[in-house]
């Protein structure tokens, strides 16, 4: 693997109206490497692939390949070919023709174009099918077809936009295999899209999580898997126990009130932090050597291992082991200080702090009103003269979900959902600020949703009073 | 097996309204007034066999210029999002509310001596006729029949993913290549559709060269004026006209299949 960037993005920045897209992507892929752009549906990880192909033109920031400015250059001048996401074979043209429709344009020699597209078919395991119809294939074969037509081309760049999704599991696997195994035979780059953590880990040299149109983390899998940079890549790849906790000093953490060792350095004394165990890190240990002391809620066998829930506390932990549990036991459980992985938090505060001048306020109600992002809140039981300015400190669990969908903001992004062994912790974001909320049910992220704010949970001190008193 | 009785309705209304009608326009062609077999109201109709080339020559210029004025139109409102195209295709429909007679009446009212479009082009100086010839004949048929053209092109053309026109690109397609290797290849069932559905009722239809044609007649027009008077005669070109759409339908269909295959 060659380490000169064949293909470079340059603060890419791409927006759709009001909605950012891609916000400030820097990547270099490197040549003849198998790399991965990984996440959940929405980060944007399509619409880079889309910009290196050429179909859309970032807002700002630049494309290069080989070195070159390609940001205007159209589709067809670039060295660079897409399998598509639902394959995109002309239903007019039979197996053959479809692969040799790139020659062909290159207006070259008929019986050199026959060789390769022969050649081509019989690497994808396809000899003979020349004349069938694509239409008469299956859906294992049409993407064999579709990869074909990339390949005779013989760019130096191969988009692959989730090829696999429409696949079913076993074929799905056995063509990761064959993909990765076409990759090495023929030298190409190959630039993969997927929201299948499992695919990325099992395929790429390198891969690349997104997340919110940003970069989150760029690594070998390995790296991604046992060096997870955040929360939210701990938590999309692979299984984790993600847990608050707090660093006590160098190599000393706090989680669920206990101090263990741990091998980070580094961070601010006493600052709150994610702590990153992965099940299989957790072990079953005697009582008397155990860290932690839990009941086993839930044994499932998963073939290799059973996965068991147990409750410590209040909080869940997932733990594989290869011995099984009874459900109802007490157990032991001890984690090695390296399998401890401390991050900051995604959110730099654990609360919402927001300064609000009182818009106004009823006195006989006793409610006083604020206008946050320019929609009026009620804090219900609360009297402050019109004017005052107020510090307000509002806890993760101050937050909701609107349950009747009119919430006090409405279309509020979310951004992230982390399950932390009590309840998830969601990262919102609204026109001019991130939120951070506490939920025990599961949302969807990349949608927009109303909240709520339960005043009654906050902490309000006033920064200064109204001029106009009574 | 479905319920066979369900299509009887539907057995009967062919029958009565196609079978038995074809029939007695056949009987009527071959025969005389006295009921006789006899082929002289085909010698009669070739009496008109000059104004039955005209109508031919009249359907093929007006099909053309639709399908010139369609295919791009049809393709640009295949490409705008969904409830946009409903919307211009409302629009496109909505002269079609309208009474046939009515919107070609309107035709003879913009196009007539001293009419509007006459004296904005006296105005410049231009002094030609704009009615009464066959251009105006064409105009008249262009506007009846271009939703006809416009619904099937488009109809096939939204139905071509977004996705192949990118592929086409991604291998090295110009905007001309994306044209010539995809997008029309895989409009064609389209084309011949709005082919067929311009051409056939062009061909026949009448009062359009009555109104706009003056002395200039089309043979649907032909057709009633005989039909009054001589059945058999009516009966024998109603029959040629016929026999010469199902000629250029099949001849339509096999290009149809070739194009298709041969691309």
């Amino acid at each position: 693997m060659g380490k000169n960037a064949i293909l470079s993005l340059k603060d890419i920045y791409f927006n759709y109206g009001n909605e950012v897209i891609l916000n400030g992507i820097n990547l270099d892929i490197y040549d003849k490497e198998f790399i991965t752009l990984l996440g959940p549906s929405g980060c944007g990880k399509t619409t880079t692939l889309r910009i290196i192909a050429g179909f859309e033109t970032p807002k700002s920031g630049e494309v290069y390949f080989e070195n070159k400015l390609i940001n205007d250059l159209p589709p067809y001048k670039r060295s660079i070919n897409t399998v598509f996401q639902k394959y995109a074979l002309f239903p007019h043209l039979n197996v053959f023709d479809n692969v040799a429709f790139g020659l062909k344009l290159k207006k070259m020699p008929k019986k050199e174009i026959e060789k390769k597209v022969k050649h081509m078919l019989s690497i994808v395991d396809l000899k003979g099918y020349e004349k069938r119809s694509v239409s008469a294939l299956s859906g294992g074969q049409q993407q064999r077809v579709a990869i074909a037509r990339a390949l005779v081309c013989d760019p130096d760049v191969v988009l692959l936009d989730e090829p696999l999704g429409a696949l079913d599991l076993k074929l799905r696997k056995d063509m990761q295999l064959e993909l990765k195994q076409l990759q090495q035979k023929t030298q190409k780059t190959f630039i993969y899209v997927t929201h299948d953590q499992e695919e990325a880990l099992t395929m790429s040299d390198r891969v690349v999580v997104m997340n919110n149109g940003s970069i989150a983390q760029i690594g070998t899998p390995e790296d991604i898997y046992n060096e997870p940079s955040d929360a939210f890549v701990a938590d999309f790849i692979g299984e984790a126990n993600i847990i608050n906790g707090i660093m006590i000093d160098d190599c000393r953490v706090k989680i669920l009130q206990k101090e263990i060792p741990c091998v980070d350095t580094g961070f601010k004394k006493n600052s709150p932090v994610d702590v990153v165990i992965r099940p299989e890190d957790i072990e079953v240990v005697d009582k008397d050597k155990a860290q932690f002391i839990g009941v086993v809620e839930d044994t499932v066998f998963k073939g290799v291992h059973f996965e068991m829930s147990v409750m410590c506390g209040k909080c869940l932990w997932l733990i594989h082991s290869t011995v099984a549990q009874k459900v109802g036991d007490t157990i032991g459980m001890y984690i090695e200080p390296d399998n401890i992985h401390i991050m900051n938090k995604l959110f730099a505060t654990s609360n919402n702090e927001l300064d609000l001048s009182v818009y106004y306020s009823d006195k006989d109600d006793n409610t006083t009103t604020v206008l946050i992002e320019g929609n009026e809140v009620t804090i219900k039981d609360k009297f402050f003269e019109e004017g005052t300015l107020l510090h307000v400190v509002l806890p993760p669990e101050a937050l909701s979900i609107a349950g009747d969908g009119v919430g006090n903001l409405d279309e509020v992004y979310i951004e992230s959902v982390i399950w932390k062994g009590e309840h998830n912790e969601i990262i919102l974001e609204s026109d001019e600020r991130k939120w951070i909320m506490q939920s025990d049910t599961d949302e969807q992220v990349a949608t927009y949703v109303p909240i709520t704010f339960d005043f009654s949970k906050a902490d309000i001190s006033v920064i200064s009073e109204g001029e106009n008193e009574e | 097996m479905k319920n066979k009785r369900t299509s009887y309705p539907y057995l009967l209304w062919m029958l009565i309204f196609t079978i038995v009608p074809i029939a007695m326009v056949i009987y009527y062609a071959f025969t005389d007034e006295s009921g006789k077999f006899s082929l002289s109201s085909f010698v009669n109709a070739s009496d008109y066999s000059e104004i039955f080339l005209y109508s031919l020559l009249v359907a093929l210029i007006s099909t053309a210029i639709c399908l010139v004025l369609a295919y791009p139109l049809s393709f640009r409102i295949s490409r705008c999002s969904k409830s946009k195209q409903r919307m211009i295709i409302m629009f496109l429909m909505v002269p079609m509310w309208m009474n046939f007679l009515l919107r070609i009446y309107a035709w003879v009212l913009i196009l007539q001596n001293y009419g509007p479009l006459d004296m904005i082009l006296s105005f410049f100086g231009i002094d030609i006729t704009l009615i009464g010839n066959t251009s105006a004949v064409v105009v008249g048929m262009v506007y009846e029949f271009l939703p006809f053209m416009i619904l099937p092109l488009h109809t096939v053309m939204s139905k071509i993913d977004n996705s192949l026109i990118e592929a086409a690109q991604d291998l090295g397609s110009n905007s001309f290549y994306v044209f010539k290797k995809v997008i029309f290849p895989l409009s064609i069932p389209g084309i011949i559709s709005g082919i067929t559905m311009v051409f056939v009722p062009t061909a026949s239809t009448f009062l359009v060269a009555q109104y706009l044609g003056g002395t200039q007649f089309m043979i649907g027009d032909v057709i009633e004026r005989v039909f009054q008077s001589d059945h058999h005669t009516g009966s024998a070109i109603a029959l040629v006209l016929m026999v010469v759409i199902l000629g250029f339908l099949v001849f339509m269909n096999r290009f149809g299949d070739e194009e298709a295959v041969g691309v």
